[in-house]
């Protein structure tokens, strides 16, 4: 187990805590956003597939790479935009209470 | 460390600090839309900053690939239906996991082909995000099947069940035990992707109903842990602080929800749950009891002469896309001077926030939707108690009737009001199959039929009062 690793798997738990600490604090109202809107972030996994893709390694590994960039990109822009959508229709009305 | 690759993990460090803020700001419904173009850019950063890795020789595939899937999302998210949203972002967390999935499996095939800078967590990160991932993906590809209605949304359930799948599970952790000991052996790493393929629909298949927001959330918590292991098989710190962000939101929305039907999650997962209510509700129908039905005239008079109606929707407003014909009658309640407040349960629906989405999208102010814990006191002062499509969150079963399989579950107080209309399809009884006893209530009138063409009646009655 190297040194790395274990920065690695810090990294991991302290992320883990801040996103209970965050998280727990987005009221019901906007659950279904924060679904979406974190769906989206789990999209990251783009860089991964950007980088098996791109680094030709055999055409195997460039097909995986391929439809794991196209199942991302799906998640990220699709993600994105649908929240967007959502959270544009939320309003309330000024002075009506 | 070369120049390029300092600005490029700085570059995923602001990003991780985009995801986190974007977040932070959906703790205000003002500050919401700013916080998810926030963690958009925070993404868009971390892509571009991707690009100019070392490793990186071929664009063409990149460019294809980013070209089909933007086009896709885009599509897909502005075509989509908001009563549609739980499947739509079930599909997603889907792609994600299978995104990760695939990632995991290019590493695997590269370690193959050389493996000596393999080292033992790499091999470890390489199958669970391969595990992970592959059960995120068709786990998720049949929850949203049920929710769209492709996939027969009853739970499906066979004798040992549980054990079975059990069994099955184990000998997918023995598989992938074997590869991180025996390295190499891609027809094991094979049977370990298929195998963790059925497994996510085994898994979930059982599920059904109103249990699916415990699912979708559990999916989404999975979908970040894959994303999570992915970051560790290629050592990126930005994978691993987004997926564990998105995993604690999954995990603790699925808390909610599960605290919010008062279940354990292992009684969800793996307890079946319309199987076991099937005969339980026997005993129920045994005492028949009769429902006194209202006509739409009858009932707009109740609700014009109001002063305070709570409306308390559920998945029966979605399924009947009532929502636009909920606010204009509560427009032209309001015109007339009642109050119209709105009682969300937290399961109402078949999603987290399902119905404020649906509200929102109608027009209806933010501020008129209330959550269960700061409305249910009101329900005593209300003269009508409007239900549509919602039944076991209503359901006073769940208060004292220990052999109700939904006793414990918080339920909205709408008994409390001086008056109940239920607007409703038929006496069938919900998804769970439980008899709800408020429809009994000597205060419940019943208005029959599907729940947009009761509320235009409704709305057409009170016009003309």
């Amino acid at each position: 187990m190297t040194e790395a690793l274990l920065a690695a798997l810090y990294i991991f738990v302290i992320a883990m805590f801040l996103g209970f600490a965050v998280i727990t604090k987005v009221p019901p109202l906007l659950h279904t956003p924060l679904m979406s809107g974190s769906n989206a972030i789990s999209g990251i996994t783009i860089i991964g597939a950007l980088i098996v893709a791109g680094r030709q390694e055999g055409t195997l590994q460039t097909i995986l790479g391929l439809i794991a960039i196209i199942l991302a990109m799906i998640n990220v822009v699709g993600g994105y935009l649908v929240t967007d959508r959502m959270l544009q229709m939320f309003k309330r009305k000024p002075g009506e209470k | 460390m070369a120049l390029r690759e300092v600005l490029i993990a700085l570059a995923y460090m602001i990003a991780s600090a985009c995801f986190v803020i974007g977040l932070m700001w959906l703790q205000s419904p003002r500050r919401a839309r700013a916080g998810n173009m926030l963690s958009a850019l925070g993404m868009l950063l971390a892509i571009i900053a991707t690009l100019f890795v070392s490793g990186i020789k071929d664009y063409s595939v990149i460019i294809i690939g980013m070209i089909i899937g933007s086009a896709l999302g885009a599509v897909m998210a502005y075509t989509v239906k908001m009563t549609a949203m739980p499947q739509m972002v079930g599909l997603f967390n889907g792609f994600g996991g299978g995104a990760s999935a695939l990632v995991a499996a290019a590493e695997f095939f590269k370690y193959v082909a050389d493996p000596s800078t393999l080292t033992l967590d790499v091999s470890i990160s390489i199958m669970l995000a391969m595990i992970v991932g592959s059960v995120t993906l068709s786990g998720s590809m049949i929850a949203a099947g049920k929710l769209q209605g492709i996939v027969n949304e009853r739970p499906i359930t066979y004798p040992f069940q549980n054990i079975i799948n059990l069994i099955f599970f184990l000998t997918i952790v023995a598989a992938g035990v074997y590869l991180v000991v025996n390295f190499g052996h891609p027809w094991v790493f094979l049977y370990l992707t298929v195998a963790a393929l059925v497994f996510g629909v085994l898994f979930t298949i059982p599920i059904g109903g109103a249990d699916m927001p415990v699912v979708i959330c559990f999916l989404n918590a999975l979908s970040g842990v894959a994303a999570a292991m992915a970051g560790f098989v290629i050592k990126n710190n930005a994978l691993i602080i987004a997926g564990s962000l998105v995993g604690a939101s999954g995990i603790i929305l699925t808390q909610i929800m599960c605290w919010a039907m008062n279940r354990p999650i292992t009684n969800v997962l793996f307890g079946a749950f319309g199987a076991v209510t099937a005969a339980s509700s026997a005993t129920a129908t045994a005492t028949k009891k009769t429902v006194k039905p209202i006509q739409p005239d009858e009932a707009a008079i109740l609700l014009a002469y109001a002063q305070l109606v709570i409306i308390v929707p559920g998945y029966g407003m979605a399924v009947s896309q009532a929502q636009h014909a909920v606010r204009q009658l509560a427009d032209e309640l309001a015109k007339r001077g009642v109050t119209v407040k709105y009682a969300i349960h937290p399961v109402a629906g078949r999603m987290p926030g399902h119905m404020n989405v649906l509200l929102a999208e109608a027009n209806v102010p933010y501020d008129q939707l209330y959550d269960m814990d700061q409305i249910n006191d009101e329900f005593q002062n209300a003269d009508v108690a409007l239900i549509i499509g919602a039944n076991d969150v209503v359901n006073p079963a769940a208060r004292y009737d220990k052999s109700s399989p939904i006793y414990g579950m918080p339920i909205l107080n709408a008994d409390h009001a001086k008056h109940i209309i239920v607007l409703k399809r038929s006496m069938n009884p919900g998804f769970a199959g439980i008899e709800n006893e408020l429809f009994y209530n000597e205060k419940t009138r019943m208005l029959f039929g599907d729940a947009k063409e009761s509320l235009t009646k409704l709305i057409n009655e009170v016009k003309n009062l």
